[in-house]
Formats: structure tokens, sequence, C-alpha cells
């Protein structure tokens, strides 16, 4: 869905090409053709689970080789509670439904999973992919060996103290952020992306949480004309009169634009809020980028500062050097990739909006003229009737 | 390294993933599809099926058992619900047939006797005959031979309608043992649709009508297939034709139990002719119409479908009709003259023509706010534009209030509800709604409630209008007319909740009362049970489209949020076509949310409020009920105080005591004049509910049709715009780069 220009070439293409939903987790087939000299074989597959992508990005994260370059965000934690909840309230209400609402919601529901569940592949598959196409990435030890290694790589979800550092490192970090991002770069270039993503990834976020209320709610409206789909044909059912056929002539055509309505929320989710979502956690990447930048950049004129002290007082001035050195290039290497993996996440970022907006306007345009096209026949037929 | 910290850790978080959903593994695996319509596709896949094992299973199956018993039942209704048709026609035809066919002498003697010893007379034979014995024989013999049926049946129309009875009655009795009740059998000949459930009757009934299948056929294919229409054009001229009499015919259960009753001194009668002579010359052509088309046997089949038809094709389709059936007319020139005796019969007639002919249109415009604070009230326009004589002027407004609705309707119910009439109940009133508007708010709510409210009040009014019992009522002329209308008292009891209750009392003191009530006639509790189901039907429907329409506002506002971010997005984007792009779908967001939201002012106008109406009518349909209810009460009530002096009268005798005997003797014949009376009127009310359910029925039929259908065009509106906002948006996404 989101990965459009990722140049992906012949040595090394990775897919999820199944997944198992068992109990408490998905289980995804992860499927590599390679003709890279470091794989045993040219084409393997092997079963990950979520935690092990985590893993892995987070070893990518943790990396100081790859502090200069957008790490591709990890793909979001499967969540079938929602689904589950509304399942276990089907199995309550069920009473007070009649057999067709049952089947109906129930129905409703098996699609609702299915589609979270392909969604959850989907998400999973893009982060594979973008680190398959990016030159540095793709040759990590660690992704090799996610790939490859054919048994369960047992990593374990982070503990409660873990989760603690994790939480306290990020408020760390966001404080740090913030006295980073204060600091004006030296690098227009730099200085101009810091504006614009700081905004973009702040107005990406709104875009995607009115996304998904509009969504929901136009999911909510096709429901609606689900149920009342059903209801008429009860109330058509009732006799055979011939505002009976009238209602069930109605019932049918609603039980059909129900099913449009439904598809135009689910393209919608699918062509707008992943899309926005998923740039919602890039352009986060991106800060990230930037974030690392700053650091660098901060640590750097602070070594330059010692550096200076150290030299006025003539004491530890080697020292001094070595640490300015050493942030000078990490800085200076940051840079030098920084720059092409900025420009990198605009192309892509256009490529990706062009296709889905493309994609959705054309999908807008079927369903608008299926459903148009319904409405006419039928009320062709109830004109011709009355 | 790695690789060994993972393999010593071996903790484990447990995601929380619903248990036992295993997707087909083709159906994940196949993904490059991305339009989300596979999605879709896999409804049942493996995964169905463990979630039926994830939820109590058992309960599934058990929840569908209720469920298909329920849906029997209408079944049950289907037979049942035309039978009141059934009752009349036959009888319409007895009557009728002679006058066209006047050469036969038995028939004219049928028409001579008094009407209610003939017509009732065969039917009550139909009904008790047990069917099997009765019928099997020309049953088969008709079955076995339809050609030589269809040769008999011109010459002899009154032999006809009885035989088909008796051939029908068998067939619906075979076919549905536990229908087979005095009523069926005719039901089952006017069934319009007798196909979808009994297939094989209806074979044989085709089999033997071979004028009717002309009409059956364009029937169904107006329905389903009206692109068809060309081919059957003819066919459908003559069906139309046959039928605009024929709608007049299915009307006859008034008059009809005007026979039983004994008592031709109908109401509407006199209301009628005292009011409305001019009409009275038009009743001639009708019986005279009516008199032509009844020796086609079994009209009343289409006694549905022509009822909607009639009422809704202009008048001067009619007259081109009558004018292009000469011979048909012609024919029969002096049967007006003979066929004046049922004459009170086509008083119902009269009402249609009465509806067909004039013109009355009411509507109600602009809501003003009179005076201010909490005694500022809401003044509407009431607009007539008529043609009827019994009017001062062919155009006239007044203004109203809305408690002068409520007035007329008091006025109404307390004197026609007693005698069994559905008086249309106007709109509840609304305390908050009110509120908002007498303290001026002027916003959005604000003006769609007064909005709401007159567009209530409109139909309510044509309701009132369109009633040709109640238009007759000085009241509504007053209300129409009357410039200084004095000030209704006491709506303050029927406001709002109030009026709920007492409709919610009605039925609950019915409900009751149909315990006691040993139902003589199987059609009212049919009706009854009818009108409940739904009842709740509906109120089911308006909670679900109430939650469209909410739904449909939410969206409007999230669309409009959408949009608005959207544009402030496009405004960070750094590149110019991309940025570009998105205010255009800023903008295309933006239109949307105002289609939504006409989205759902049509799904509140046109179908939430149409169920609103219909829902608080079906109250009143009840009450009539309930009041029939209450004149049998009366009258069981008369004859157990009969009982009593009888039995006081032969213990007075026993005893010896003369001097008593007299003034028991007078009680026992006050009270026999007393249940006399209440029989009537029950008998009177019983007729008059039954002929305003059908009135209703025709009603609500012809109302759902024009809403829903005026619904569906605002649907088709809304995907016309869509359509064209999308096309506008496609080369601005193309055009990214």
């Amino acid at each position: 869905v989101l990965n459009v220009d990722l140049q992906t070439d012949a040595t090394l293409q990775v897919d999820i090409s199944d997944a198992l939903s068992e109990r408490d987790k998905v289980k995804f087939t992860v499927h590599t053709k390679s003709t890279l000299p470091n794989f045993k074989q040219n084409e393997f597959s092997v079963v990950r689970q979520h935690e092990e992508f985590i893993w892995l990005h987070d070893s990518f994260v943790e990396n100081e080789e790859y502090a200069g370059y957008i790490i591709p965000p990890a793909p979001p934690r499967p969540d079938f509670d929602a689904s589950r909840e509304k399942l276990q309230k089907l199995g309550e209400g069920e009473g007070s439904m009649t057999k067709e609402e049952f089947t109906k919601m129930k129905q409703e529901l098996e699609a609702e999973y299915l589609a979270i569940f392909k969604k959850t592949v989907a998400m999973h598959e893009v982060f594979l992919c973008r680190v398959a196409a990016h030159p540095v990435l793709r040759k990590d030890l660690n992704f090799h060996v996610f790939l490859e290694y054919n048994q369960d790589l047992s990593v374990r979800g982070k503990n409660k103290r873990e989760k603690m550092e994790d939480f306290f490192k990020n408020v760390v970090k966001s404080a740090d952020g913030v006295l980073v991002a204060g600091v004006k770069d030296v690098d227009d270039f730099f200085e101009h992306e810091k504006t614009f993503l700081l905004e973009y990834h702040n107005r990406v976020k709104d875009a995607s949480a009115k996304s998904d209320r509009m969504i929901r709610s136009h999911k909510s409206a096709a429901d609606d004309i689900n149920r009342i789909a059903s209801t008429l044909y009860t109330l058509g059912t009732q006799d055979s009169t011939d505002v009976c056929k009238f209602f069930l002539k109605v019932s049918e055509l609603f039980e059909k634009t129900r099913k449009i309505e439904a598809r135009v929320a689910a393209d919608e989710d699918l062509k707008l809020a992943d899309l926005l979502k998923y740039y919602l956690r890039e352009s986060q990447a991106a800060k990230d980028l930037l974030y690392r930048r700053g650091r660098a950049l901060v640590d750097y004129e602070n070594a330059n500062k010692a550096l200076d002290r150290a030299r006025a007082k003539n004491k530890d001035v080697l020292q001094a050097e070595t640490s300015q050195q050493v942030c000078c290039q990490k800085f200076e290497k940051i840079s030098e990739s920084a720059k092409q993996e900025l420009i990198d996440f605009k192309t892509r970022r256009v490529a990706a909006f062009r296709k889905n907006l493309v994609e959705l306007a054309e999908l807008e345009l079927k369903h608008a003229k299926g459903n148009l096209q319904l409405l006419q026949s039928c009320l062709g037929v109830l004109k011709g009737d009355t | 390294m790695a690789l060994l910290y993972m393999a010593t850790s071996s903790e484990r978080s447990p995601p929380p993933f619903p248990e036992d959903l295993e997707p087909e593994p083709d159906e994940v695996g196949d993904q490059d599809s991305d339009d989300g319509e596979d999605i879709f596709l896999g409804a049942d896949n493996p995964l169905e099926i463990k979630m039926d094992h994830s939820l109590p299973a058992s309960d599934i199956a058990s929840s569908t058992k209720p469920l298909s018993e329920a849906s029997s039942a209408p079944v049950m209704d289907i037979l049942s619900e035309p039978a009141s048709e059934a009752f009349s026609a036959p009888m319409m035809n007895l009557l009728m047939e002679p006058a066209s066919e006047t050469s036969s002498a038995p028939m004219v003697d049928l028409l001579m006797e008094p009407a209610s010893e003939t017509s009732s007379a065969p039917m009550m034979n139909l009904f008790m005959e047990p069917a099997s014995e009765a019928s099997s024989g020309p049953m088969v013999d008709l079955l076995m031979d339809p050609a030589s049926d269809d040769l008999k049946e011109p010459p002899k129309p009154d032999i006809n309608p009885l035989a088909d009875i008796i051939n029908d009655a068998p067939l619906s009795e075979v076919k549905t043992p536990v229908a087979a009740m005095t009523q069926e059998p005719p039901s089952d000949l006017f069934d319009d649709e007798p196909s979808e459930l009994f297939a094989e009757p209806r074979q044989s009934n085709t089999a033997k009508q071979q004028q009717t299948s002309i009409f059956d056929e364009p029937d169904e294919d107006l329905f389903s297939e009206p692109l068809g229409e060309a081919l059957k054009k003819p066919q459908n001229d003559v069906f139309k034709e046959a039928l605009a009499p024929v709608a007049k015919a299915s009307n006859v259960c008034g008059p009809l139990s005007d026979n039983y009753n004994e008592d031709p001194t109908d109401i509407f009668t006199e209301e009628a002719i005292t009011t409305l002579p001019s009409a009275v010359s038009t009743v001639s052509v009708n019986s005279k119409t009516n008199g032509v088309h009844s020796d086609e046997e079994e009209p009343d089949i289409f006694a549905e479908a022509t009822v909607e038809l009639s009422l809704d094709s202009p008048r001067n389709d009619r007259k081109k009709k009558e004018a292009a059936k000469p011979s048909a007319s012609a024919s029969a020139p002096s049967v007006s003259a003979s066929a004046s005796k049922p004459q009170p019969k086509t008083l119902e007639e009269l009402d249609e023509e009465i509806e067909d002919k004039f013109e009355l249109n009411i509507s109600i415009t602009n809501p003003e706010k009179v005076g201010d604070g909490m005694n500022a009230y809401m003044a509407y326009k009431v607009s007539t534009q008529t043609t009827l004589p019994m009017f001062r002027s062919k155009t006239f407004t007044v203004r109203r209030r809305f408690s002068d609705f409520l007035g007329l309707y008091e006025k109404l119910s307390d004197k026609h509800t007693l005698n069994g009439y559905i008086v249309p109940p106007p709109p509840e009133k609304s305390i908050m709604g009110m509120t908002k508007v007498k303290v001026g708010k002027e916003d959005n709510s604000s003006a769609e409630f007064v909005e709401r409210r007159r567009a209530a009040l409109e139909r309510y009014l044509q309701r009132v209008v369109f009633h040709p019992s109640l238009l007759q009522d000085p009241d509504v002329r007053e209300f129409l007319e009357r410039d200084d209308m004095p000030r209704a008292h006491n709506t303050q009891a029927l406001s709002g909740a109030g009026f709920l209750k007492m409709i919610n009392r009605a039925t609950d003191s019915l409900s009751k009362m149909t315990i006691k009530m040993n139902e003589s006639d199987v059609w009212f509790e049919e009706k009854l049970q009818e009108v409940e189901a739904e009842d709740q039907q509906l109120r089911k429907l308006h909670i679900m489209v109430d939650s469209l329409v909410g739904h449909r506002k939410e969206l409007s506002v999230n669309t409009g949020g959408f949009a608005k971010s959207v544009a402030m997005l496009g405004s960070s984007e750094d590149n110019t076509a991309l940025s570009r792009a998105l205010s255009q779908l800023a903008e295309v967001e933006d239109k949307m949310e105002q289609l939504h939201q006409e989205q759902a002012a049509s799904d509140s106008f046109c179908f939430a409020e149409l169920l609103a109406d219909y829902i608080r009518l079906l109250g009143s349909v009840r009450a009539s009920f309930d009041q029939r209810m209450k004149t049998w009460q009366r009258w069981q009530d008369a004859q157990n105080m009969l009982q009593k002096k009888r039995e006081t009268e032969a213990k007075l005798l026993w005893a010896n005591k003369p001097d008593k005997l007299q003034q028991a003797k007078d009680d026992i014949t006050e009270w026999e004049a007393k249940v006399t009376q209440y029989e009537r009127d029950f008998d009177r009310v019983s007729a008059t509910v039954r002929k305003e359910v059908l009135r209703f029925e025709k009603e609500k039929a012809r109302d759902f049709k024009k809403q829903i259908i005026k619904y569906l065009e605002s649907l088709l509106q809304s995907q016309q715009q869509l359509i064209k906002y999308w096309e506008a948006f496609l080369p601005e996404a193309k055009a990214i780069a």
C-alpha cells in the first residue's frame, strides 16, 4: 500500500507470504528471495512475530552506525481488542436481535477483523520492504538473522522496569529535543527541514486523527443503513401487500448501498487514514534523525568549547581534542547521510501521496457511480410500480 | 551476539489476540490487492467458524428458533389480510352483476331482495361448509378442463364468483390447515400475489381465468421489469382501465356492513348527501362502470394494486380511460337505474370521487414568533386553495398557533374516535424545542425544529382534510376559514408525553380487553396483531433512522474537521504540486461536509419524520380498535344486565309478586332496547373501523412510496454531486509530481 518507490532490486526481496492469527499472537511468514552471498539459500521463509519486528527496529535505533539514517518506523502492534470487544458485545446482545441482524453483525465484525488483520500484515511488510530497500540497513546483520534464522529468535517483550526506563528515556529525549531544536542550525537545508518537519508532523498527526474520526462515523452510518435494511426486510415480509413488496425492494437496495458505503469507508481508511498514519510515523522517524543530528551538533559545539577551555587551561588538551574530533566526525557523518535521507523521504512522500490520492479518487468515483446506478435502477423499478 | 542474548531470555508478554482466529492463509497471502475489495470477500472463511466457537455457539442456534416462529406468523397474516376485500367483493359481484346481465332472471331476484339476506347467505354457506367435500368436485373439473370454463364464464357471471370461491376454498385449506377458518377461503382469492406463497394454487387459478391473467402479468411486470413496459403497454391500458372502477368496488366494506347492520341510514350517508348534493350525480356513473366491470370474475384480485393506481393516476388519466372504453359503458346504460337500489353502497365511491374531483391544497408557511419570553409562541400561516363549494372562497389564509392544531385534534378526536374513526394525531409538543425558540436562540437546531414542526403540522392537516369524513366536520372548516379562532384550552393535557401516555393507556386497556373479548371476527384480531407488529418494527426502524441521522451529522462535522486539517497539512507541505492537491482535497471534503449535512436533513425530513408520523398514526389506529372493544364491552354488559333483569322477572313470577312485575317487565323492555342499540353500535363501529383501517393502509402505502422515493431521489442527488466533486479532484491528484 505504502511502499511506493522503494527501489527494490532483485538482490534482496522480502515479503510476508502468509500470516496466521493464533490465540494471542500473529505469526507472519517472512519470505526472502536474494542473490546476496550472505545467505545460504536463494529463497527461504521464516516465521516471525510482532515482537521480533520490534526487536529488529530497536536494534537499528540503538545502533550508532545508523544515527544518520531515517530508521523505518516500526509496525504498530496488532490490535484486535476493539474487534474482540465488539464480538463479545455481539454475544451479549444476541438475545435482543433477530437472526438476520445477528448474522449481519457477525459478518460485519468478521469483515472488520479481517481488515485489521490485513492492515497489520501490510504494516509489517512495509517495514521489512523499507529495510530491504535501504542501501545500508539491508546489509545489517540482525536483519539477515531476522530473515534467515529458521528458529524462534526468542526476543521477549520488554518488562516493566525496561518499559519505565524507556519512558524516562523518552521524557529526557523530548526535553532534550526541545533544547536541541531551539539551537539555530548552521546549515540552511537542515534549518528548513527542521521547521518543516516540526510543523508537518503535528499537522499530519491532526489529519490522521481527524480522518480516523471521519471514517469511523462513515462506518457507523453504513452500519445504520445495514440495520435499516434488515428492519425494512422484516417489515416487508410481514405480508405480501404492495407496500411490503416495496419495502423489500428498498431493503434490497439499502443492503447493496450499505455495502458500498462500507467499502467507501474501508477504502478511505486504506488510502487516506493509513497513508497519514504511516507518514505520521515516518515523519517522526525523520524528526528523530534531525534530533540525532542536532544532538551531535550540540555535542560538537560543546566539544569545541571544552577544547577551547582545555587549551586555555592547558589541561587535558589531547583528551579534549580526541573528543572534539569524535564529535566532529559523528556530526559530519550524520549530516552527510541525513541530507540524502531527507531528500529521499520527500520523494517517497510525494510519490506515496500521489499514488494513494489518485487511487482514493478513483475508488470514490467507482463507488459513487455504483451507488448512483443502484439508486437509478431501483427508482426506475419503484416508480414504474407506482 | 544478539542471538545469544535472545536465546537466553524466554520471558514473553502475551499479545492480546482474539482466540482461535485463524484467517485462511491464501486470503491473507494475497496482499497486493490494495483497494480493500478482498477484505470483504473473505466473510465466510474459516474465521467464521472459529468465531462461533469463541461465542456461546448453542445460544446462537437457540436464538434462531423464536425467530423462525415469528417469521412464520406473517404468512398467516398474508392470508387474512385481504380477507376484508374478499368479504365485500363477492357481494359486490352479486349485486352488480345483474346490472350488466339483465338477461338472467334469477339474478334480478337476487338484486331485488334485501341485500343483507342474499349476500350473506351464500357467504355463510361457503364458510360453514367443510371445504374439502363441498368443493373438491368443481375444483377438479376446473383444473381438468380449463378451456370449457373459459367458455362458460362470460355468460354466467352469477355463478362464477361463487364457484371460484368454492374452488379456491379447498386450495387454501389444503395448503394451510391452520388457516382453515371461516374467513380464509376467499382470502386466497384476493391475494394479489398468491404465486409467491402457493405456487400451485396459483397455477390452477390462472388456468381457469383467462381474463384476469392478463391483468396479472402487468401487475408483476410493473414491479419487476419496468423496461418491458413498452411491450406490455396495450395490456397495461386494459389493466388500468378495468382497475379504475374496480378500485371503487373494493371499497365496499362500509356499505357492506350497512347491509348486515340493517341500518341503511348510515351516518356518512347523511353527511355526504347533505353536504355534497352535486356529487351524487356522479354516483350513477360510477355504479354504471361498476356494473360493466363486475362481470369480470374476481376483479378484486387486483384490488390492492388497483387502489394505488387509481389514487395516483391524475384525473385526466381516468377521463381518458373512460373515453377509451365506449363500448363497455354503452352496453349498460339502463343499469344505473336498476342498480339504484344498492346505491348506498356506492357512498364510499362517492368519497373516493370527492377526493379525486375536488381540489384542496393546504399548505403551512411562514412560521413566525409572536411575543417575547416564555409567553412567545409560533404562529403559522395556513393557506387553503380549493374548489370545494363548502368553503366561502377559493383561496384563503388564516394564522394558527400550535395549540390551535392540538385543539383541532381534540375536537375531532372527541367526536370521531367514539365512532371508530382513525383521527390523525398532531405532532407532539416539544418543550425542549419550543424553549429554544422562545429563548430566541437563532442557531441551526432551532431553525430545524421550527421547520420540522411546520412540515409535521402541514402533513397533519393534510391528513385531516384528506379524510373524507373529517373534512365534513365543521370544526375543520372553522379551523381553515375562521379568522378569529377562539383560543384552544386544555391542550396542555395533550402535550408531548401526555399524548403518548394517552395512547399507551389506550393500548394497555386494549390488550387487557382483548383477553376478555371472545373475538367473533378474526379479521380484527389479526389486523390488530398486524398493527402491533408493524408498530414495533416502525419504532425500531425509527430508532435506526434517527441513529443514521446522528451519525450522518457526526460524519458531516468530522468531514469538516478533516477538511480543515488537510488544508493545514497542504499549507505546510513543501512540494508545490502535493500542497496544491491537498488543498484541493480539503475543498472536496468541505463540499462533502455540506453534502452529508444535507443528506442528514433528508434522512430526517423524508424518512425519520415519516416513521414518526406513522408511529403516531398507528397509535390512533389502535385507539380505534380500542373503541370497538369498548362498544363491544358495553353491549356485553347490557346483555348481562338484560339477563339479570330476566332472572329478576322469573324470580318475581315464581315468588308471585305481581306488584313489582310490571317494573321488571319495563326494565326488560328497556334493556332489550339497549342491547339492540348497543349491538347496532358495535356493528356500526366495527364497520367503521374496518373501513378506516383499509383506508389507512391505502394511505400508508401511498405515503411510504411517495416519501421513500423522494428520499431515494435525495440520495441519488448526493451521489451525483459526489461524482462531480471527485471527478474534479482526480486530475489534481494525478498532477502531483
